[in-house]
């Protein structure tokens, strides 16, 4: 396996607005084989303003990989994906998308929209963990991200 | 894990000009959990017309996921990927670049240009190996693929 050259711990945005989902994805991340640092938002805006450094987030570090949710309240994440993925600054930021959602709409909708892969949440809570485990080792032990390296200046 | 419901195999197109390559994850998919079908062409053209159905390729499946090297004669990794993702009817089809390339430049336009992953090949024939399992594993267990346009 070629792993990334890890000199910082790899930070995920997770935009989830399930506070349980939250935190099964906390502990399945907790115990990943890479360091990581968790961010949570908990809607599109906040996500958008995430990656936007503003308000509270000024001092958001640009995020290696991002967890979509799609239902989520104020902007779903079918919108925040087309942000994303139409902004230079942020389109080559891998996002995942992580849904209870198994409609073909969503998921082909998502796919046009250059998601980087679709997966559905499994209902049950061990599954659901071990799909969490296997996004973290294929995106951070398999594949090559992106630089790290933020496009500007860390505040 | 979330297995797809699947009925039928799963085509893979393979994008690769080094024979031992193509051998190698031939051999690798060989012993996929998912069944697979693997077409294989040697450069960017026929990577392109495959995907299109044009000439030789009137007949083929469209792919569920395509394995695209960089580094080809004719049209290089980089023009194809640029050409399925600006094309509505192949653009979510999932393009994983497969290249021994390590640049950061490689690195960044093709995930400028939209490329689903990028995956530096191992030199190490058995890490290579593993590598594309890996690919086969998430991709066709775990990820919930486009519906088959």
């Amino acid at each position: 396996m070629k792993t990334h050259t890890q000199t910082k711990p790899i930070d995920i945005l997770i935009a989830e607005d399930s506070p349980t989902d939250v935190m099964l994805m906390r502990e399945a991340l907790h115990h990943a084989k890479v360091l990581n640092t968790l961010h949570v938002v908990e809607d599109g805006v906040a996500a958008m303003a995430f990656l936007r450094r503003e308000g509270a987030h000024r001092e958001a570090p640009r995020p290696d990989m991002i967890l979509l949710d799609l239902n989520m309240p104020r902007k779903n994440g079918q919108e925040v994906l087309a942000e994303i993925k139409a902004d230079d600054r942020f389109k080559d930021i891998p996002v995942v998308i992580l849904t209870t959602s198994r409609a073909e709409t969503d998921i082909g909708k998502a796919y046009k929209q250059h998601a980087n892969c679709y997966i559905t949440k499994p209902v049950d809570f061990d599954a659901f963990a071990e799909v969490v485990r296997s996004v973290e080792g294929f995106w951070f032990t398999v594949v090559t991200l992106p630089s790290t390296e933020p496009p500007c200046p860390t505040p | 894990m979330k297995p797809q419901t699947i009925s039928r195999p799963i085509n893979i197109l393979l994008a690769e000009d080094s024979p031992t390559d193509v051998m190698l994850t031939r051999e690798a998919l060989a012993h996929a959990k998912v069944l697979n079908i693997l077409h294989v062409v040697e450069n960017g053209v026929e990577a392109i017309e495959f995907l299109r159905r044009e000439g030789p390729y009137a007949g083929v499946p469209r792919p569920d996921l395509v394995l695209l090297d960089l580094n080809m004669p004719r049209k290089n990794g980089h023009e194809v990927l640029a050409e399925i993702k600006a094309d509505d009817r192949l653009k979510t089809i999932p393009i994983v670049i497969l290249t021994t390339s390590r640049n950061e430049s490689d690195l960044m336009k093709a995930y400028g240009s939209h490329a689903n992953c990028y995956i530096a090949k191992p030199v190490d024939f058995e890490a290579f190996a593993e590598v594309v399992r890996s690919i086969e594993n998430f991709w066709f267990t775990v990820v919930a693929l486009p519906p088959a346009a």
